[in-house]
């Protein structure tokens, strides 16, 4: 099957390569760039497992092609901390018990992070509908709403005393 | 150092796995020149397998194998079954297909996605044989037959007589029965089967790693089946699983066939199974059709029980089926004081997905059917559904309670639980909402559950699916014995090891916060290792994650290692200080005298000592520290000739209360209220186990209302994809309280009873009974499950019609 040449940056990284046109971006993230903190669960769209973020969106990478992220930004779970420090939302996973085994979890705190951004005050009711898209069978979802309820929370009070 | 134990501690597990550096299976690497694996399933229910032609897949560039069961057969004889029919099943089909998405061929190729263009050119002929699909069905004389060898489609039937059964029946007020099916199921963990096997003709050595989870006695079975000594089946299990509950250990069979395409095809081979081949043909839950027969006294005190139990294994039986049967054998009775005890057991095969561990396994089939027909009891003699479980709850005074096939329940206040969920869940105060809502047309229920939750299994109750006379045969089977290793480097930084391969459970966490206070030294100096190689680590046939047994077995064997450690180091101590050790106290890190606290010895000192210094131990000593513990309990004897048997360690108990509302226009069940009691002993670490409380919820939630695999009557796989099998997502969790008591386990050195499967085996008949009380004016009987919309609007539309009828007749 016939190459294509691809320039995606992920995290900041620029990454050319040659791919089959119809290689999944889920396996060019996790094979060819050796990032395997993005997941694959069900590779039909369900779980949100493989969500990334693509120019700034949160998008499942199981359902896009690579050849489809040419000239794109790309942002995995590898991409959120910072020189080793954890964001807001990952520190919450931590205190609220948002994790067990940890397979759902990156494609969750890319959604949220993106919903986050978006819409900085959500419901509880939101949140849900945001989490519904993803599929925990570890936690009931408890740690989790908790754990995005928590940054909300923060992230006020950090508005308030600037203010 | 305080105490650790017991504090709702964060996860050492956490950051790695937020930052994207987990380390599972399709994470770990390949050695070079491995290739792909892409695996030909069955599209045929039941049929005979006439010919294979892989020519052409062959041809497909980048394609090193394409391998068939009359290939792979040749490497390998038939698991052995606990059980004595004689079914033969290899992983991948030989002369038949006996269910849709049974392995036909495997190709081994340089990528996956050539893997599958290959395969879509391999052309199967089929001659097409009836299926059989229903329970009972199965069970009819003229019923095809899919293992001809063993004559018919039952592979285990085994009846059990406890107590006087016929006079309880003879002497009650009443008889209360009722047939029951609890459906098929899953687990679907978000990761899939993994596996990456290499043969090594040079050694006659097969390496396997996988997301495998024990129980390592399936070792044995597959070193077996190989046809190799065991020891050369190396098996590596990853430190992070994607989750399990219970089904990984079903990859057995495809760490078997993969073996066997490493030899064949001259290469290492890796194969992740997708989403469609997991719901088809990973494992799944089992089936259980139950008639229950209760005898009762006017007051609602049960005195005896009949059940015939029929499992539905699917297409072979496979280890550690039918332990579905029996793995809740010494619990039949659950919470309730009932003497007299009849089960009449069977495992049939059908042509569907064989069966395996599923969270709650054997809990969830069998308290849907009892708890159903208490609930019944009350209807019938016209009481309050709490009454009749008071009548019958188990009281405290009796503890450790015996149960009628042998268990011996631990410790428990049964009452005080249940009381606990009727007060949280304002259980008075809701029948009064109910009745008044009915007025205005609402439909409103509330459903109890008191289940009894077995964890840390003995192996010895497999083998209650034998005769006595055919257990008599061979060694007798027993015990749970779990093993940790606890060591110390020179510099004084401690290692542990770890046998119990978790999956989101915590161990390493909570394994560290015992070592920490055992030894006095921080948790976060404490590195855990739960990857486990069965060359190297320390196990026994019971290790693994299943039954819950991480809390009540693994936590012991990691608390007695770390305390063979500090004997040790307070025996250096105690030498080098020449002070006695009964005057020595290790606290902070160092062996003080109790008499003179300015005079201390470093516990880094004394394990210094262990390895620079080996000269300077007392005599005798070997040096090092690296101290193993093994973990038994003497409770877990195997079964007796009267088929007596304790099948499990510890025994918790959960008490439910759950309200719902019926949209009686659409027939969807909404959970107003979840209110769940649990007594898991003492709790290690609070945090991890809510969370596991509220997964094992979800999941049996799930199972009430969502969840099943359906097969149509032509034996076809209706739900293979997530669009089709219905998991729940975060809005479908209703609000849900969770409370604790602890009695304590006289069975544990720290109190703590397993848990995590409770509310898989609670709540679905807790729902069903909220259902059916809600429908009480419609006279609805719930006896299946899922609650779908579906099938409770047929249900009210049908009471409607009857009612109608009666009105017009
Ligand atoms: S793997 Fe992409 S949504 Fe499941
Ligand atoms: S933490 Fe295991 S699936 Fe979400």
């Amino acid at each position: 099957m016939s190459l294509t040449e691809i320039n995606v940056t992920i995290n900041g990284k620029a990454y050319a390569e040659w791919v089959e046109p119809r290689m999944l971006l889920s396996d060019f993230i996790r094979e060819t760039c050796g990032l395997t903190g993005t997941h694959v669960g069900c590779e039909h769209g369900v779980c949100g497992a493989c969500t990334i973020s693509m120019d700034g969106a949160a998008v499942r990478s199981c359902l896009i092609f690579a050849v489809q992220a040419d000239n794109r930004e790309i942002k995995t779970v590898e991409g959120l901390a910072c020189n080793g420090e954890m964001t807001a939302l990952q520190k919450n996973f931590v205190e609220c018990h948002g994790l067990q085994c940890g397979f759902c979890t990156a494609g969750i705190l890319m959604s949220i992070t993106d919903f986050l951004e978006k819409n900085p005050q959500p419901s509880t009711k939101e949140i849900k509908e945001t989490l519904s898209g993803h599929l925990c069978r570890c936690t009931g979802y408890d740690g989790i709403v908790k754990a995005v309820q928590k940054t909300v929370q923060d992230n006020q009070k950090e508005v308030l005393q600037r203010s | 150092m305080g105490k650790v134990i017991g504090k709702a501690v964060t996860r050492v597990e956490d950051m790695r796995l937020l930052t994207g550096q987990g380390k599972y299976i399709d994470d770990i690497g390949t050695p070079a020149q491995t290739f792909q694996a892409a695996i030909l399933r069955s599209s045929s229910p039941h049929a005979n397998l006439v010919s294979i032609d892989t020519a052409e897949a062959e041809k497909v560039s980048g394609v090193k194998a394409v391998i068939t069961g009359e290939q792979v057969k040749k490497y390998l004889d038939p698991f052995s079954v606990g059980v004595s029919a004689p079914v033969h099943y290899y992983p991948i089909a030989v002369d038949k297909v006996r269910y849709v998405g049974e392995p036909v061929a495997v190709v081994v190729a340089k990528s996956r996605y050539i893997a599958e263009d290959a395969m879509e050119r391999i052309k199967v002929k089929y001659e097409a044989l009836p299926p059989v699909i229903d329970i009972e069905g199965s069970m009819e004389e003229d019923a095809p037959i899919l293992h001809e060898n063993v004559g018919s489609n039952v592979a285990n039937h085994r009846t059990f007589h406890y107590g006087r059964v016929d006079q309880a029946f003879e002497e009650a007020d009443r008889v209360i029965k009722h047939k029951y099916l609890f459906p098929k199921y899953t687990a679907t963990p978000v990761e899939t089967y993994g596996i990456i096997a290499n043969y090594e003709s040079s050694e006659n050595q097969y390496t396997v790693h996988a997301n495998f989870h024990g129980p390592f006695v399936i070792q044995a079975i597959m070193a077996q089946a190989l046809k190799i000594p065991s020891n050369k089946l190396r098996i590596i299990v990853p430190k992070d699983i994607g989750g399990s509950y219970g089904i990984k250990a079903g990859t057995f069979p495809y760490m078997v066939l993969l073996s066997v395409a490493s030899r064949i095809a001259g290469c290492p081979v890796k194969w992740i199974e997708d989403r469609q081949e997991h719901l088809s043909a990973s494992s799944s839950g089992t089936d259980r059709v139950t008639y229950i027969e209760a005898a009762v006294k006017n007051n609602g005190k049960v005195t005896g029980l009949r059940m015939k139990m029929i499992d539905n294994v699917g297409a072979y039986i496979r280890a550690p089926e039918p332990a579905c049967l029996y793995r809740t054998h010494a619990n039949s009775t659950g919470a309730y004081d009932i003497p007299n005890l009849h089960i009449d057991a069977y495992a049939i095969m059908t042509n569907k997905l064989p069966t395996g561990l599923i969270r709650g396994y054997g809990g969830q089939e069998l308290y849907f059917p009892l708890e159903r027909i208490m609930q019944r009891v009350a209807f019938e003699l016209n009481l309050d559904p709490a009454d009749v479980m008071r009548e019958n709850l188990i009281k405290k005074e009796q503890f450790p309670y015996k149960t009628a096939s042998g268990g011996m329940y631990d410790s428990g206040d049964y009452m005080k639980g249940f009381e606990l969920a009727l007060k949280t869940g304002k259980y008075e105060e809701f029948r009064k909402k109910q009745e008044k809502a009915r007025k205005e047309g609402k439909i409103l229920g509330v459903g109890l559950a008191c289940i009894v939750e077995p964890s840390g299994s003995n192996m010895g109750y497999i083998t209650v699916a034998l005769t006595p006379e055919e257990r008599a045969k061979s060694l007798p089977k027993s015990g749970c014995s779990e093993a940790a290793t606890v060591s110390m480097d020179p510099m004084g930084s401690v290692n542990v090891r770890i046998s119990t391969t978790p999956s989101g459970q915590g161990h390493e966490t909570v394994a560290a916060q015992i070592v920490s206070e055992v030894l006095s030294i921080p948790a976060d100096k404490i590195k855990v290792v739960a990857e486990l190689d069965t060359s190297t680590s320390a196990w026994s046939i019971a290790s693994g994650s299943y039954s819950s047994r991480f809390a009540s077995l693994g936590s012991s064997a990691v608390f007695y290692a770390a305390h063979k450690v500090k004997d040790k180091l307070m025996k250096i101590a105690s030498h080098q200080m020449k002070v006695s050790e009964s005057e020595l106290e290790l606290r902070d890190g160092a062996f003080y005298e109790k008499n003179d606290p300015t005079k201390k010895y470093a516990l880094k000192r004394a394990a210094g000592s262990a390895h620079w210094n080996p000269l300077s131990l007392p005599e005798g000593m070997e040096p090092g520290i690296y101290e193993t513990y093994y973990y038994s309990v003497k409770a877990a004897e195997p079964p007796d000739e009267n088929d007596l048997i304790n099948s499990s360690v510890t025994y918790g108990f959960v008490a439910d209360l759950v309200t719902v509302e019926i949209d009686p226009d659409t027939g969807e069940v909404r959970i107003l209220d979840y209110v769940t009691i649990h007594d898991a002993g003492k709790l290690l670490n609070p945090l991890i186990v809510d969370g596991q409380i509220f997964g094992g919820l979800a999941h049996g939630l799930g199972g009430a209302l969502y969840e099943e695999l359906v097969y149509d009557n032509k034996g076809q796989l209706l739900t293979g994809s997530f669009m089709d099998y219905l998991c729940p997502t975060a809005p479908e969790i209703p609000n849900v309280t969770i409370k604790h008591i602890e009695t304590p386990s006289p069975m544990t050195p720290l109190g703590a009873k397993g848990l995590g499967e409770g509310n898989t085996m609670s709540a679905p008949v807790a729902v069903a009974n909220a259902v059916s009380d809600a429908l009480t004016p419609y006279l609805v009987e719930i006896d299946t499950l899922p609650l779908s919309p579906n099938r409770i609007w047929t249900l009210l539309n049908q009471a409607k019609q009857n009612k109608n009828k009666e009105v017009t007749v």
